[in-house]
């Protein structure tokens, strides 16, 4: 019998590829409204900025979460 | 029965790569390289800002330059723009708090250090609580101390959805804040380590491998660990600004007079 991959670890990285789904839409989302405000209305680039970061760092720290938290719960 | 692929080997790299042994014996938490880049990061920042500062002259010299454009860029960038006019106040705390996690955050990228003490939790922790006392000491001045709690957790709804408000404004502002603060820098720095060291030790691990045929996949990895080292430089760019700004944000919520 051939074993093409041998696989062993933790599960958890697993869930946290699913975890990271929904930051990663959310991020996307984000810096999509972000290009199209600033394609509609060039001169509000710059006042959006910090909000851009601020928005992202938020959705971001969910993604994270699962990293920290797949440690913990181990 | 024969394995063609089999992992994770010994390679794999794991949190206790991060619990580095001290460089004077049975000093452990207090002499590691963890404490020693702090303190290089603390030294770093001080003396730079003295020394440029120690003599201004109307035209700046190169040291002189480099720190007004910093002081410059936190003062009118993030202060003003996100406090307001009063946001001048913070401008040295905020400047100071971004050349500090710059510099730790790019330890993690310089060749021969190679390792943020951001990514250990301890160190977000104290910054997260400095960011998190400030807020409340500034709203609490702002307001006194009643009036702050109830302008912090009271939003102007009817009185019916308040049972549910109150405890989503106390989470999400008292918990929620200090702890994503700290947890983001460090998830970042951590996992950056995480990453670079997986490419490149599974690079080594593709060169050893039993297959003749996997063994030029270790170039792929290391040019990917090329490549995600300079999205590396920019998380460490990007989670200083961030921690900034959002240090920034709070401020400037707590003392803002509507909700």
């Amino acid at each position: 019998m051939t074993v093409l991959a041998e696989v062993s670890g933790s599960v958890s990285a697993i869930g946290y590829g699913l975890a990271a789904i929904g930051p990663g839409i959310g991020v996307g989302l984000i810096f999509a409204a972000y290009i199209q405000s600033t394609a509609r209305q060039p001169e509000s680039s710059r006042l959006t900025i910090p909000y851009l970061w601020i928005g992202f760092a938020v959705v971001e720290a969910l993604a994270l979460l699962g990293i920290a938290f797949g440690f913990v719960f181990t | 029965m024969r394995i063609l692929a089999a992992g994770p080997g010994d390679w794999a790299p794991s949190v206790d790569d991060f619990f580095l042994p001290p460089f004077i014996k049975g000093l452990y938490p207090w002499a590691t390289k963890f404490t020693l880049l702090v303190w290089i990061a603390v030294a770093l920042v001080i003396v730079f800002f003295l020394l440029a500062y120690r003599n201004p002259k109307m035209v700046p010299s190169r040291s002189q330059w480099l720190a007004e454009s910093i002081y410059g860029f936190t003062r009118e960038n993030i202060a003003k723009e996100m406090i307001g006019a009063e946001g001048v106040r913070f401008a040295p705390y905020l400047t100071s708090l971004l050349c500090f996690l710059l510099l730790m955050n790019l330890f993690g990228l310089i060749p021969g250090i190679q390792l943020s003490p951001n990514s250990h939790i301890a160190f977000p922790i104290v910054l997260a609580i400095v960011s998190y006392v400030m807020f409340i000491y500034v709203g609490v001045r702002r307001h006194g101390f009643l009036s702050y709690f109830k302008h912090a957790l009271i939003p102007p709804a009817p009185w019916f959805v308040l049972p549910i408000l109150i405890p989503i404004e106390f989470f999400s502002t008292f918990i929620v804040r200090p702890f994503t603060l700290a947890l983001r820098l460090f998830a970042n720095l951590f996992a950056g380590h995480i990453i670079l060291l997986v490419f490149t030790l599974g690079g080594f691990a593709l060169l050893g491998a039993q297959t003749v045929l996997f063994r030029p996949l270790s170039l792929v990895s290391w040019a990917m660990a090329i490549a995600l080292y300079f999205l590396e430089v920019l998380v460490a760019l990007l989670q200083a600004y961030v921690f900034v700004v959002l240090t920034s944000s709070y401020i400037q919520g707590a003392m803002a007079e509507e909700h």
